[in-house]
């Protein structure tokens, strides 16, 4: 990382535990992530803000954990795909993609699920619009995105129960 | 065949660990004491390295520096020949081509380092285009730029042509693709004159990594071991890489002593590993006045880049597959994989056949105007059927029913009266729309002799709890390997899906199964899955501890008393290459591949003719893939092969500057998102009778094949443009149409 400037302290919220940890302030938080808290299911795909392979919701709202600078997570609630299931028990989501073939390599699938999770938080009932729109920032190279809309329609029923 | 679980949606073997994100890629490793490497490449497509030079204020002595002198054994990347450097070693042949290799723990500093390594280079004349390297403009490879030329010869083409009532010619291209799984490349490695070299890392033929290894650092087979982690997408692009970026790490950690992880950043990625080989196809044809193909002439051309790599065998499939499901008494099809300085191209899903396909499906609704036929008659009337022969003399023994996948894939997309509402309604519209199909074929398995010379096994065992543990070097990344295998053995020994394991691809504890590539893990792998499962239950019957009708619990009483009273209970079962097939590899005939999978797909674009932007609104897609072993799982395979295909069709356009390529970001490579791709209605017509477990054959190539023509032939049907080349972009789109009013 650039010398110059320290390493800052920062503390937030992961998966609703209390964390703190050092870094340089331009410091990308999916490093933080995979590096300093081992959370490795958030994935590197492009870490240009392309792909969403690395997508975390950080206080509610959906970031490509590549573009986001260390500094400006001090005092969020980050969401992390290991904070989705409860325990041992799937999001409605996360099972839906296994029944509905929603995962083929799984490489996109952690960006892909919070990205609907987020989606049905804000639209319940999706239209095909809702949520080709909702999951356009999440690339996926091997389903053609069909089995993808399928799992979240699957889950809507489902997922209130987990919200 | 009635069957349990085959032909059942059951979960993926490892779906929780991919949504929970527990599932370990290898990026997601990590080793103590271990350093991070880098690729330092040539600045240069072709000359003599002069000098390297470690500039800048970098604290050098603290970095592992390798070079080719490193190299304990032969510095190349042994795959079909022994053309290609691990390391350039004098000269370089392309801009890509990796010269040094830097490890440290402070990736920071390391990114500093590499580009404060200077490498001075004498400039020679290059080449990039397949004209050039024909015309030999200069010589870069052997004696005439040719990696490979085949010639399939059928019947007389020559006789043909004073008696059609028609000729139509036509030349057709299509781009390099850039395979963009999602998780980009990498490897880690330990490695040791003591202990040997061990790698981990996202590949998709771990015994492709091993030989190369053995070769390179020249140590007995048994001190080199690879293992495959998780892989996050493969598409050919991790078939044959891997071998270079494992030689690299574990040069680096020979030198260092330490575990070495390199990881590829997107850009590396897209600009220095393999891509789909760009292809210029002419075709000549003679066709009667009643639409009876008389001749097919075909001059199939790829560009192989710097390095021979798998061109020959790309070479072999697209030639093969470039007449189409035709009967036709007189084809002659000349194929040549040339080279340029551009970074070898490599495998890419299709491996060939989406080149000539699109040329031949492109070509035939040419034909067809030309001759005054719709396009879909034109086909009906030269359809191959059982009995009838390929191109490459190759008599179809299979069931073939192309009319009726057509009747289906047209009923699904109402394509008849679509095609005319479209024609009545584009003219004077500003937003045109345009409905058109392909109808295509893919061999599955290697060609010819390939899988006899490949010999793959796999090997089965069972545990005192009885349970099956499967034990293949085939891979898993995302098409589902590890869930048919389950299925395939839980429907052989009458177990639940839930009883069998797949042992992780380890080179040190799996058999070669050979490569998990060209549609061959279901019907050539998943058959001896079977025959490995089959002899567990034979050598339990065989020694009266088992009867027919068990169920779990006896089975693994059984498996325990077994494995107390002889030891372990396994089995090893070597391919079996069929009698009846039989390839001649001299005169490029005879039996190519043992089954075929057939399909027709339909295509409906709109474009808007005032920017020439185009989208596709439906897609339906009718195949013929023998049993299907997982519908969820195969319909999957057939979206995302279609999405790829769109991708290849519309939009993914690689820019070129001497051999380099300039917009290797996501950015600005552009692959169909959410937004781009439509419904796409997936249709099997199960005939079972491939020659894999319960008749299965071959799907995961299959739908890249045809995506691009058929939207191609809608854009065509839409716009009336004479479009030739892919990706068709909205700028080759508008220029076409110009020209055509000029």
């Amino acid at each position: 990382m650039p010398e110059g400037s320290g390493k800052i302290q920062v503390r937030c919220t992961v998966n609703n535990k209390a964390v703190t940890f050092e870094a340089y302030p331009m410091a990308r938080l999916l490093d933080a992530l995979r590096e300093e808290l081992r959370l490795t299911g958030t994935k590197e795909g492009c870490g240009e803000g392309e792909c969403g392979a690395c997508t975390v919701e950080m206080d509610g709202a959906l970031v490509n954990s590549c573009l986001v600078p260390a500094a400006q997570v001090e005092a969020t609630k980050i969401l992390t795909i290991e904070g989705v299931a409860s325990g041992e028990r799937l999001h409605a989501v996360q099972q839906a993609f296994i029944t509905n073939g929603g995962a083929q390599c799984g490489i996109c699938t952690p960006g892909m699920i919070l990205a609907a999770v987020n989606l049905l938080r804000r639209f319940p009932e999706p239209t095909e619009v809702q949520i080709r729109e909702g999951l356009s920032g999440n690339l996926c190279r091997c389903t053609g995105y069909t089995k993808i809309f399928e799992s979240v329609v699957a889950a809507c029923g489902e997922s209130e129960r987990d919200a | 065949m009635e069957t349990r679980v085959i032909g059942k949606s059951v979960p993926r073997k490892e779906g929780r660990e991919k949504v929970t994100g527990r599932a370990r890629y290898v990026d997601d490793l990590a080793f103590p004491g271990m350093l991070h490497g880098v690729t330092v490449r040539g600045p240069t497509a072709r000359g003599r390295i002069r000098g390297i030079f470690f500039e800048g204020d970098i604290p050098w002595k603290e970095i592992t520096i390798v070079t080719a002198k490193d190299i304990p054994g032969n510095n190349c990347i042994l795959l079909l020949i022994e053309d290609q450097p691990c390391l350039a070693d004098g000269l370089v042949n392309h801009k890509e081509e990796p010269v040094v290799l830097l490890a440290h723990q402070d990736a920071y500093l390391l990114g500093e380092a590499r580009r404060a390594v200077r490498i001075e280079i004498e400039p020679l004349p290059a080449i990039f285009t397949i004209e050039d390297s024909l015309a030999r403009k200069e010589i870069i490879w052997g004696e005439d730029n040719t990696f490979k030329s085949v010639r399939v010869e059928k019947g007389d083409v020559e006789s043909a042509w004073s008696v059609a009532d028609c000729i139509v010619e036509g030349e057709y291209e299509t781009g390099a693709q850039e395979q963009l799984y999602i998780e980009p490349q990498g490897m880690i490695a330990r490695a040791s004159p003591a202990d040997g070299v061990t790698v981990w890392g996202s590949l998709q033929c771990p015994h492709y990594v091993h030989k190369a290894l053995v070769s390179l650092f020249g140590l007995p087979k048994d001190r080199i071991r690879v293992v495959q982690t998780e892989t996050g997408g493969g598409f050919g692009g991790k078939e044959e890489y891997p071998s270079m970026i494992a030689a690299h790490a574990a040069l680096l950690a020979w030198k260092s002593g330490r575990p070495v992880k390199i990881i590829y950043d997107r850009a590396e990625d897209m600009a220095a590993t393999t891509k789909r080989h760009p292809s210029k196809t002419r075709h000549r044809t003679a066709v009667s006045s009643d639409g009876k193909l008389l001749a097919m002439d075909i001059d199939f051309t790829i560009d192989g880049g710097a390095y021979e790599t798998l061109s020959p065998v790309v070479l072999s499939r697209g030639t093969i597959h470039a007449a189409g499901p035709y009967d036709c008494p007189n084809v002659r099809i000349r194929g040549r994989a040339v080279a340029t300085n551009a970074p070898p191209h490599g495998a890419f899903r299709g491996f060939g056949a989406p080149q000539s396909v699109f040329a031949l499906e492109r070509h035939l609704d040419r034909v067809a105007a030309a001759v005054g036929l719709a396009p879909d008659e034109l086909r009906r009337r030269n359809f191959i059927r059982e009995g009838q022969t390929l191109a490459v003399n190759q008599v179809v023994h299979e069931r073939v029913e192309m009319g009726r996948l057509m009747d289906q894939a047209f009923e699904a997309s109402d394509y008849h009266v679509k095609r005319k509402q479209y024609s009545t309604e584009n003219p004077g519209a500003a937003i045109k729309k345009g409905i058109g199909f392909a109808c295509f074929l893919h061999g599955a398995g290697f060609t010819g002799s390939g899988e006899e010379y490949l010999a793959s096994e796999v090997a089965a065992e069972a545990t005192v709890e009885g349970r099956v543990r499967i034990r293949a070097g085939s891979t898993e990344m995302g098409q589902g390997t590890n869930t048919i295998f389950s299925q395939i053995a839980a429907e052989t020994l009458g177990l639940d899906y839930e009883k069998i394991d797949i042992a992780q691809p380890d080179t040190a504890n799996v058999p070669n199964s050979g490569p998990t590539v060209a549609s061959r893990t279901s019907m050539i792998v998943g058959k001896l899955v079977e025959s490995a499962a089959r002899e567990i239950q034979t050598k339990l019957f065989q020694s009266g501890l088992l009867e027919q009708g068990y169920d779990a619990a006896t089975f693994a009483k059984a498996c325990g008393e077994y494995i107390g009273r002889f030891g372990a209970l396994e089995s090893l079962i070597k391919y079996q290459h069929p009698a009846e097939l039989h390839w001649n590899d001299e005169r490029y005939e005879g039996d190519a591949y043992g089954a075929y999978a057939w399909a027709v797909y339909v295509a409906e674009v709109s474009v808007d003719t005032r920017t020439a932007e185009m989208r596709v609104e439906n897609f339906t897609a009718v195949q013929e893939v023998g049993r299907v072993i997982h519908p969820v799982l195969a319909a999957g395979q057939i979206e995302g092969g279609i999405a790829q295909g769109i991708g290849l069709a519309l939009y993914e356009n690689i820019v070129w500057h001497e051999g380099r390529m300039v917009n290797a970001q996501m950015t600005n490579y552009i692959m169909p998102t959410s937004m781009d791709v439509p419904r796409i209605r997936v249709f099997f017509d199960e005939i079972a009778q491939g020659r894999g477990p319960a008749g299965a054959k071959g799907i995961g190539e299959l739908p890249l094949d045809g995506t691009a023509p058929a939207i191609a032939n809608a854009v065509a049907h839409a716009t009336g443009a004479d479009i030739r080349r892919i990706p068709l972009t909205p700028e080759l789109l508008m220029e076409t149409l110009e020209k055509a009013h000029a």
